[in-house]
């Protein structure tokens, strides 16, 4: 039951970060492969503020914030290079936040990591907190999924898909494409700040191996296989990658071979990556409802 | 109205727009031709801030615009289509003319947020005249299609529907008639003189001469970059570097 729970948990946080990762590659059109970088800010902001005494939902409300000014300043100036150096530009982004938590060991320890990291006073200790987390974190993606969907189908929301489909028809209309960016952008990372936050709080340990490229893997593969440019697409990707994740715990491995199973993980998603690709581009959720045209 | 003084654009060593100067005041509808490659639709651009002028200005009104990005001289009123058709495939047709609302409250985040009613109000009324857009260029029937899924004959009407959801003052239209059939042509040629009657001016680029006479209050013709001739469209068939831009000069040494 606590085991369901956990997953439950797990499967929210990477929810909240796949949305947030939605914002800019599903309405946007924008390849983010940092997205973890904010994840990370917002983890290390959350998780030094409450270590050094401050109430853990203020923490948390720095974390995004500190998450959503990283967004505005890797933004402003990568969205001036055009689509691929974009995602080459967030990819190199996300190794340099990962280097900084590795090497700047008076603020983050280092390979380390922080150790016991309260969690919010209301909630409780360890196991016993667990039903009280799955609340707050159920609420608080309620909350992002609402707010997303406000975007989505407000003027913004539409503006944001008019430069995914066409920057020059966005600019011939008027449209400041790269205002329009840079907030879905900054956004996104304060969306994903909050994951991150709220994964330091959950899991009370992190340390620099939480926030690498894989993470990035794995939310753009619960994005892609949910269904890109949807409210619930990447959702459903996050308990879909989540639960499939858990139950190959329950496979009958042997002891000698359990080695092998991280690495087999990577090579399905791989696979699944490039399955969606071939056969169902748009994932399981479609934004154009059985249209020919996909 | 549109002003252009000494525009000049090179790319490299050639120079695809020499010198130009030319002023459109108050005619409706004024057309630009010239042979392929004659540098019309790099003047469009430059018009519309797609590419920086290398010398030169470009006035709307009494706004100096050759300064300008593209989405800043756009919200002036001077509102362009493209030659190659660009509607937006995966978004609905009526999305397609919502999307080219001016000035869109709905466009900022704190009103997405802090004035919802505000944003509601403003999107019914763009819906309302959307419709009556759509009506106008017979695309109602389609509202609801991707746009992707319109055929190329209504994927220009849509184009030209989204030009006039912007409001605009004046549009440019990059070869409106090219590549579709005579019956949608005349249709086209009605929804444009239409938009004259409205107040818009109308700026063209077109290959079809026929239509350009019949159409065109006032004409410029372009060669090589420089602009060779400006009038009414029944003198330029008699002008001789007309005729030699389009049939080449006869070789009198040979």
């Amino acid at each position: 039951m606590d085991y369901l729970l956990h997953i439950l948990i797990v499967a929210l946080i990477y929810s909240i970060f796949a949305v947030s990762l939605n914002l800019e590659l599903g309405y946007a059109g924008l390849y983010n492969f940092g997205q973890v970088a904010f994840f990370g800010i917002g983890a290390y902001t959350s998780a030094l503020l409450s270590l050094a005494g401050l109430p853990v939902s203020f923490a948390m409300a720095c974390g995004m914030v500190a998450a959503g000014v990283a967004g505005g300043l890797l933004a402003i100036p990568a969205l001036r290079l055009t689509g691929d150096f974009f995602g080459i530009a967030t990819l190199v982004f996300a190794e340099m936040v990962r280097l900084f938590f590795l090497n700047e060991r008076w603020l983050t320890k280092g390979p380390m990591g922080l150790p016991a990291i309260p969690r919010p006073f209301w909630i409780g200790e360890g196991i016993a907190g667990l039903p009280m987390f799955l609340i707050f974190c159920t609420l608080l993606t309620l909350l992002v999924v609402l707010t997303v969907r406000r975007l989505a189908t407000t003027p913004f929301g539409r503006a944001l898909k008019v430069v995914r489909e066409d920057e020059y028809v966005a600019q011939a209309l008027g449209k400041n494409v790269l205002s329009l960016k840079i907030r879905a952008v900054i956004l996104g990372s304060v969306l994903a700040g909050m994951a991150g936050s709220l994964w330091a709080h959950y899991i009370t340990y992190i340390s620099p191996s939480d926030f690498t490229l894989n993470e990035t893997i794995l939310v753009l593969l619960c994005v892609v296989l949910g269904g890109k440019g949807t409210n619930w697409g990447p959702i459903l990707g996050a308990f879909v990658i989540m639960f499939f994740q858990e139950s190959l715990r329950f496979l009958p491995i042997p002891v000698d071979f359990g080695r092998l199973v991280a690495p087999l993980q990577g090579m399905i998603y791989g696979l699944v990556l490039i399955l969606i690709m071939l056969k169902r581009p748009e994932g399981i959720i479609s934004e154009y409802r059985g249209s020919p045209l996909c | 109205m549109l002003r252009i003084e000494d525009v000049t654009k090179g790319f490299g060593g050639l120079i695809a727009v020499n010198d130009i100067t030319l002023r459109l005041n108050d005619t409706g509808i004024t057309g630009l031709i010239g042979p392929n490659g004659s540098g019309k639709t790099t003047l469009f651009h430059m018009i519309t801030g797609f590419y920086n002028v290398d010398q030169g200005r470009i006035y709307f009104g009494d706004k100096l615009i050759s300064q300008l990005p593209p989405h800043a001289i756009s919200r002036t009123g001077l509102v362009r289509t493209f030659q190659q058709t660009r509607v937006l495939p995966f978004m609905s047709t009526l999305d397609n003319l919502l999307s080219a609302a001016p000035n869109q409250a709905g466009e900022r985040l704190s009103s997405v947020f802090f004035r919802p009613a505000v944003v509601r109000l403003e999107e019914n009324k763009n819906k309302e005249r959307a419709r009556e857009i759509l009506d106008l260029v017979s695309l109602a029937h389609m509202s609801d299609q991707l746009a992707g899924m319109l055929s190329f004959g209504q994927q220009k009407l849509l184009e030209i529907g989204r030009v006039l959801m912007a409001r605009p003052k004046m549009i440019l239209l990059d070869e409106p008639t090219a590549g579709i059939n005579p019956t949608l042509i005349r249709q086209l040629v009605e929804i444009i003189r239409g938009l004259k009657e409205r107040g818009i001016q109308i700026f063209l680029i077109e290959h079809n001469m026929p239509l350009v006479a019949e159409i065109c209050e006032k004409i410029f013709v372009m060669d090589s970059g420089s602009l060779i001739f400006s009038g009414i469209p029944s003198e330029a068939r008699e002008n001789t570097r007309v005729i030699e831009a389009y049939l080449g000069r006869e070789d009198r040494a040979a």
